[in-house]
């Protein structure tokens, strides 16, 4: 039980006495109150749980806090400094994509870590980098539009 | 058989689905809802309003509140959102219908979580399709209320008649002199108006609506994109411990030992025991309760957590064992449940008759959010946040199983990560409770993903054989089906044929048979029970019978709808065979039907009727020689009334097509040895982005009273494409999901 340092959402962040083990899931939600992050299956397998290390998408699920060398970006850090939601936030909205909402803060990390390493992506690049992400609520059509919509607000 | 009581989970069902045809040719939901909702939740007397009755209470002063939906002050308007949310768009949708009638712009409107206050509010339950049909008149009424309120405190601040002024955008404005008042500015005046009587309020007519109708962005929406807290899995209390529970995965095991003092001894664990269960499948059944300081602490407690199990009267229930039955029983005859006409005189006379076994495996319910529950104790009261789908139901339940008053139980309502019919029922709930009682500090119990799926209420598999005749003419004179089911208690169906299962109401020679093995573990409904499978069933069948008769689908379909009419007179929230036709022939000429396709590759077509709503699909599915399906196109046409929020409307559209896609290709749950075989999702897979198709939807403007849409645009998506593949390819898929039949995407 090493004392665990995480940069998170731009904040140093420092916590003592938690088990070496636990997933990066658990220490956000449990132990640092970010709540946005959520919990599906814990295997990895349907990426309610998505948050960006260094911009990539992890499942924090099922990945130690103790690993984490990167800078963590949950969705709760997605927004501007005033406040404003970020493109793809705003798409998300803006669609309304969302149906009971749970998956979506996963489905939004997946869709930022998309755009942040492809600013244009075609359909099948969506398709794909948003496969590991479980809607279960079937909202599928309409975040397809929103990555679409995002990508071009992005670059405009 | 298991020695437990599943009375309660029928009851919420037949409380949820049944009233819509409750009373003989009426629309009386209010009414049977009430009986039904005492009988469950022990509320008697007068205190429990009817959904058609509105709240009274006028205040003398301060804020204008003539009812549980309305506040208006100085500062702002809010609007109460009464249903739970699981994804079904009411907390928008029905906080519309109050704002539309109280004219207020809904920029101005904050809409709020109502408490669950049944006194005040009625049945407040997520299921059946029920909330757009049971609200849209008395939320209206509430909202016009408030409003007849506001320009009487107008026409007395103006000193002109009523009739001299009319309402826009939060303001009440003087025709002549277009001089406007704010509702913010009117309401103190207001709320001492005498309340007007419900009937007493005119409602606009649709063609006046501003708001419904429109695409509004769900009001959650902001919060959700920033991950703020809404979900029941995001309550916290001061002070409060994580508990996870163990039960027997084969339903009826009973505790008889476990290394308590071992799992106590571990880090950051508080508190291990036992709990007894009370014998009720939908309350509290035996386990291992471990309440420890956060998450991690209790899933690795419960890796190290061993129990052995008294499994003398645990389920041994095994689908291979159910299937053999099946194919022994469903050949010979079964109890009748329908039985019209002369069946057997039609099938003498006829061309062709054409014998089919149809079959569907289990499935689960898989709302994201695993089931949780935040529950507080102390002083012989309970305080829960819990995201339920039955929050009047749920304070019954967990009375009964605290031994306290009902009036001592107060549940919040969050926001649910899904339902699909998995949050009717409270179980859930019952375990926080008892964990919260015995632990003495706040507790939120969080299942696992893998407790989800071992200890859900499942959708029942199920077997039909049936046959069909085709006469001289073409014409289908004659249907039986043989369903073999399952029950729990040994008496009633976990999922039965009635007389209202397609095509009884329409053809006059139709034989229904039942035959029932018995089932411990439990079943229970998920998304448009019933129908999500009835569908698929009759739906492929009338295709495989016009195929036999060598006619077009689309014909025959509406030869056997026939005249238009209503099936059951006078209410509206039966059959319509005119609106089934409308929907029919609008899905197909959009979709293109009877035009050229390329090799492999057709449309499909089915129709289905469910939970008042009409609704066709034409699926456009190409298929490989590997059997590999690809679904490029759902066209939908539904007649579900008029449109609340037509952004939500499409949505659950989308979402049903997306869901019954997901279902039928690959997604079934086995049993052996009374366990669940599927425990995550890497077993249950889940429809992905790739394969989703494209979906068109298309409403028909109808006047009818509205119906909700959370569930009847499901049925008819798994028949649509399986006929799309038999036209593709004609090969016929009899069960589901295809994957048995070695098909995959
Ligand atoms: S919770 Fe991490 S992938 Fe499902
Ligand atoms: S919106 Fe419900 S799981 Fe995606």
């Amino acid at each position: 039980m090493a004392t665990l340092r995480l940069n998170v959402n731009g904040e140093q962040r420092t916590l003592d006495g938690v088990d070496d083990a636990t997933p990066l899931l658990w220490v956000l939600r449990d132990e640092l109150g970010l709540v946005g992050t959520k919990f599906g299956c814990g295997i990895s397998q349907c990426g309610a749980c998505t948050v960006l290390i260094d911009g990539n998408p992890v499942r924090s699920c099922s990945f130690p806090a103790a690993s984490v060398a990167g800078e963590i970006t949950t969705i709760e850090g997605l927004a501007g400094p005033n406040g404003e939601l970020n493109p793809v936030q705003q798409a998300w909205v803006d669609l309304d994509v969302a149906q009971c909402g749970y998956c979506q803060a996963g489905q939004i990390m997946a869709a930022e870590a998309l755009l942040r390493s492809n600013a244009n992506p075609t359909d099948a690049d969506v398709d794909q980098a948003m496969a590991g992400n479980i809607c279960r609520c079937g909202t599928y059509i309409r975040i397809r539009k929103a990555v679409k919509t995002a990508a071009a607000n992005r670059g405009a | 058989m298991v020695a437990l009581n599943y009375q309660g989970i029928q009851d919420i069902f037949d409380a949820v689905n049944n009233q819509r045809w409750a009373g003989a040719g009426g629309f009386q939901i209010a009414k049977v809802g009430r009986r039904d909702f005492m009988k469950i939740t022990g509320l008697v007397g007068g205190g429990l309003m009817l959904s058609f009755t509105l709240p009274r209470a006028s205040a003398k002063s301060g804020p204008l509140q003539p009812n549980g939906y309305v506040r208006i002050d100085e500062t702002g308007i809010l609007i109460y959102a009464k249903n739970p949310e699981i994804g079904q768009g009411v907390k928008t949708s029905l906080p519309m219908m109050v704002a539309e009638e109280l004219d207020a712009a809904w920029d101005d409107v904050q809409v709020v979580q109502a408490p669950v206050d049944q006194a005040t509010y009625g049945a407040q339950f997520a299921g059946g399709s029920m909330s757009t049909p049971m609200n849209w008149l008395p939320l209206r009424k509430a909202g016009a209320t408030a409003r007849a309120m506001l320009v009487g405190a107008a026409a007395q601040r103006l000193e002109v008649p009523v009739d001299a002024l009319f309402t826009r955008d939060s303001h009440v404005v003087h025709k002549d002199t277009g001089r406007k008042l704010a509702y913010t500015d009117l309401a103190a005046a207001a709320a001492a108006m005498p309340v007007p009587e419900a009937d007493s309020v005119a409602l606009k007519e649709p063609r006046y609506f501003r708001l419904l109708g429109k695409r509004i962005t769900g009001v959650d929406n902001d919060a959700i994109v920033r991950g703020e807290p809404l979900f029941g899995i995001d309550q916290t209390l001061p002070g409060m411990k994580i508990a996870t529970y163990q039960k027997c995965h084969a339903i009826g095991g009973k505790v008889k030992s476990a290394n308590l003092d071992e799992i106590k001894q571990m880090p950051g664990v508080h508190d291990a025991f036992v709990l007894a269960g009370n014998g009720n499948a939908m309350e509290l059944l035996p386990g291992v309760a471990i309440v420890a300081d956060n998450t991690w602490a209790t899933i690795r407690a419960k890796r190290a957590l061993r129990v052995e199990w008294d499994e003398s009267e645990a389920a041994t229930d095994s689908w291979s064992g159910a299937s053999a039955s099946a194919e022994r029983l469903r050949g010979e005859s079964g109890q009748r449940v329908v039985d019209q006409g002369d069946v057997d005189a039609a099938f003498n006379a006829a061309a062709k008759r054409i014998d089919s076994s149809y079959t569907y495996n289990f499935v689960t319910h898989a709302q994201l959010e695993p089931m949780n529950c935040t529950a507080h104790y102390q002083d012989g009261a309970i305080e829960m946040w819990s995201p339920t789908q039955t929050p009047g139901f749920a304070i019954a339940n967990v009375a009964n199983v605290l031994g306290i008053d009902p009036a001592k139980v107060t549940v919040h309502q969050v926001r649910c990560g899904g339902g699909f019919g998995r949050r009717l029922y409270n179980d859930f709930m019952c375990e926080a409770a008892a964990i919260a009682q015995r632990a003495g500090v706040p507790v939120k119990l969080q299942w696992t993903r893998e407790d989800d799926m071992c200890c859900d209420l499942f959708r029942a598999g199920g077997f039909h054989q049936l046959a069909g005749a085709v006469d001289g003419d073409g014409k289908v004179s004659a249907w039986r089906d043989h369903f073999v089911t399952f029950t729990n208690d040994g008496k009633r169906p976990v999922s039965g044929l009635s007389a209202r299962v397609f095509p009884a109401e329409l053809l006059a020679n139709v034989r229904f048979e039942q035959t029932q093995l018995d089932w411990s573990t439990r079943c229970a409904a998920w998304r448009a029970p019933g129908s999500n499978v009835f569908g698929f069933v009759v739906q492929s069948f009338l295709h495989e019978l016009a195929q036999a008769a060598e006619r077009d689908h689309l014909e025959v379909l509406l030869e056997v709808l026939g005249e238009p009419r209503w099936l059951t007179q006078g209410n509206p929230q039966a059959l319509h065979t005119g609106r089934a036709a409308g929907v029919v022939k609008l899905a197909a000429e959009k979709a293109g039907w009877g035009k050229e396709m390329p090799a492999g590759r057709a449309l499909g077509l089915a129709f289905y009727f469910s939970h008042g709503g009409h609704i066709a699909e034409v699926a456009d599915v190409s298929v490989d020689a590997n059997k590999k399906v690809k679904v490029h196109k759902v066209t939908v046409a539904a007649d579900v009334g008029p449109i609340v929020n037509l952004s939500g409307a499409e949505n659950q559209i989308e979402g049903a097509v997306v869901d019954g896609l997901s279902t039928m290709l690959g997604l079934a749950v086995t049993f052996e040895n009374g366990r669940a075989q599927q425990t995550n999702f890497d077993k249950y897979p889940m429809l992905r982005m790739p394969a989703t198709p494209e979906v068109d939807v298309h409403f028909v403007a109808s006047d009818y009273p509205p119906t909700g849409l959370g569930e009847p645009a499901l049925p008819p998506l798994a028949p649509a494409v399986c006929n799309a593949i038999a036209a593709a390819t004609g090969a016929r898929i009899r069960t589901l999901p295809i994957s048995e039949e070695g098909y995959t995407v």
